[in-house]
């Protein structure tokens, strides 16, 4: 059990928990979304900026857990300079990563820096915690004006 | 830290066995991710003592069949269980009357019937049902619906730094609108004890009536309603080491008698026919359709088993652990206890700078230690502390000093792994 809680809250994690990466608001940003997870009290706010297809710049600010601050501020380091298309599918492998069967390995190739978060799989509860950024920076993209909830 | 020479070290002075009691409750005695369980979310729902277990199993092994129908054996003797239950509800709360008590599903329920069948006839456009800024989300949100539905409005007495409400606030929120006031008896998330006998003097002054939420007071203290004189009193049978799923509403009878139906269905008849529906007489008008009655035969002697341990003697042991708790986390750097208030119930809410909540509880769960994290169902608490969520150790007079050594180690750990 301990592995597994070693596994959940590796270095990388605490590290970018305590020292989040591009914690701001974004200066001339053209997406922005917020996030809510109710049950925990999270809020996050993305701020994008998105030439073309190309993600030029991507922060975010907000309140939450160690595990759902670590998983934003992996993203926009992993986001930054990517192209719509990648981005796509990175959230589509980082969602089956964190939502596989316990004894399923997930094809984690390509996620590089995010494949740290596999640990949270052991505990459902934390699942959410690692998903928000992703899922109101995929709300920023598409404009939903709407507060992206965890509980919708 | 150090914590050798503390107050921790002193033993918690009271007449209980706590480990003869503890005994009663097989579920603490298991091991979780490989270490003791350390129970400390007692305010959300408190553990089963094994004459609990047997008196809902005994129910169904010997006594099942549906009640107030049969004139068959097994029904009479399911009948006489449930209302006899009753009785010692009755008795247990000090109610004038047992038509006074109201099976529920829980606290909750107990409110929604109160908002739902007083508030139908009683609040009208432009009239203000008061609450306090402490409240529990389900002693807000029936009255918002309420207020919603009749254009009435919902006025919150607000509370000190301490997590005390201000009653000075209060007694200027008291006016001819004011159709009836709803509040904690003690709060969940701050463990504050309310005034309420005071705040119950004051309404009647102006003749409003007052409901009080005791989910969290039953459990540590003896409640007298008819000493109180509170209108409607709810709690729930979970949190008193009773079985989930049932409840209890206190109403006075002239209230009750006034007020029409909660919800439609069998045994809260007298007849039926197309055209017309005579309803039944109390407390039977409230109890639609067939009710928990394993449940509450299980809450009576949960309830037997409270009353054979003294609440003299679970005030003593409880206020002796939230002295020791609150000493002990107050030595934590960085951590703030959130309800400060002078008279408390044993609960410790906790913020510990710059750490989650979540992430406290997930290391406390791996050392075997189960508290409460995020917003208790208060949020408007939570915000007018500042805070998205708080840590929330609960204790019971099942609960150990030695638990709470463990959860100061717990947390000491947190502290270092996150620094």
């Amino acid at each position: 059990m301990m592995d597994d809680l070693q596994e959940l809250y590796q270095e990388v994690i605490l590290d970018h928990n305590k020292s989040p990466r591009n914690y701001e608001v974004l200066a001339n940003h053209n997406h922005f979304a917020e996030g809510d997870n109710p049950l925990c009290g999270d809020h996050i706010d993305v701020y994008l900026k998105v030439e073309g297809n190309t993600i030029k710049d991507i922060a975010f600010q907000g309140k939450g857990c160690a595990i759902s601050k670590a998983s934003a501020s992996l993203m926009t380091s992993e986001l930054k300079g990517r192209s719509l298309t990648e981005t796509k599918e990175l959230f589509e492998k980082f969602h089956k990563m964190v939502t596989s069967e316990i004894d399923e390995t997930p094809d984690m190739d390509g996620l590089g820096k995010l494949a740290v978060l596999s640990g949270v799989k052991v505990f459902p509860l934390r699942i959410k915690c690692a998903s928000l950024a992703w899922h109101t920076m995929n709300a920023a993209l598409e404009n939903n004006k709407e507060l992206i909830s965890t509980e919708d | 830290m150090d914590y050798s020479g503390s107050i921790l070290q002193t033993d918690v002075m009271t007449s209980l066995d706590v480990e003869k009691i503890r005994a009663d409750f097989p579920i603490l005695s298991q091991k979780v991710h490989g270490k003791d369980l350390a129970f400390l979310d007692n305010a959300a729902s408190s553990q089963k003592p094994q004459q609990v277990l047997d008196a809902t199993n005994n129910y169904y092994k010997t006594q099942h069949a549906n009640i107030h129908r049969g004139v068959y054996h097994l029904s009479q003797v399911a009948t006489f269980a449930y209302e006899n239950s009753r009785k010692k509800i009755q008795k247990f709360i000090n109610a004038a009357s047992e038509k006074e008590i109201i099976f529920v599903r829980g606290t909750t329920e107990g409110i929604n019937l109160v908002a739902s069948s007083y508030g139908k006839d009683n609040v009208k456009a432009g009239d203000e049902i008061i609450i306090t800024h402490m409240e529990h989300h389900s002693n807000i949100v029936p009255w918002q619906m309420l207020c919603k539905e009749k254009d009435a409005k919902l006025q919150v007495v607000p509370i000190n730094d301490d997590g005390e409400m201000i009653f000075e606030e209060l007694e200027k929120l008291i006016s001819e609108k004011t159709k009836l006031i709803a509040l904690a008896h003690i709060s969940n998330s701050l463990g504050t004890i309310n005034p309420v006998k005071d705040v119950i003097e004051l309404a009647h002054q102006h003749n409003i009536p007052v409901l009080l939420d005791g989910a969290q007071a039953v459990p540590h203290e003896k409640v007298d309603v008819q000493e109180l004189d509170c209108d409607f009193y709810t709690f729930s049978s979970h949190k008193v080491y009773g079985p989930t799923g049932i409840g209890v509403l206190y109403g006075k009878e002239e209230l009750l008698e006034k007020m029409g139906p909660y919800q439609g269905g069998g045994d809260m008849i007298k007849s039926v026919t197309f055209e017309k529906t005579t309803y039944n007489d109390l407390p039977h008008k409230f109890e639609a359709g067939t009710p928990d009655i394993a449940g509450v035969v299980g809450l009576a002697v949960a309830i037997d088993y409270v009353e054979s341990i003294g609440y003299d003697n679970i005030f003593q042991h409880e206020q002796e652990l939230l002295k020791c708790g609150t000493e002990a986390l107050s030595q934590i750097d960085g951590l703030k206890i959130i309800g400060t208030a002078k008279n408390k119930a044993s609960v410790i809410s906790f913020d510990m700078d710059g750490i989650h909540p979540h992430d406290i509880g997930q290391f406390l769960d791996n050392d075997g230690i189960a508290v409460r994290t995020g917003h208790h169902c208060t949020q408007p608490v939570m915000d007018r502390f500042n805070v998205p969520a708080t840590t929330r150790a609960s204790f019971s007079f099942y609960n150990t000093k030695e638990e709470i050594d463990r959860l100061v180690a717990g947390l000491i750990k947190v502290k270092e792994v996150f620094s």
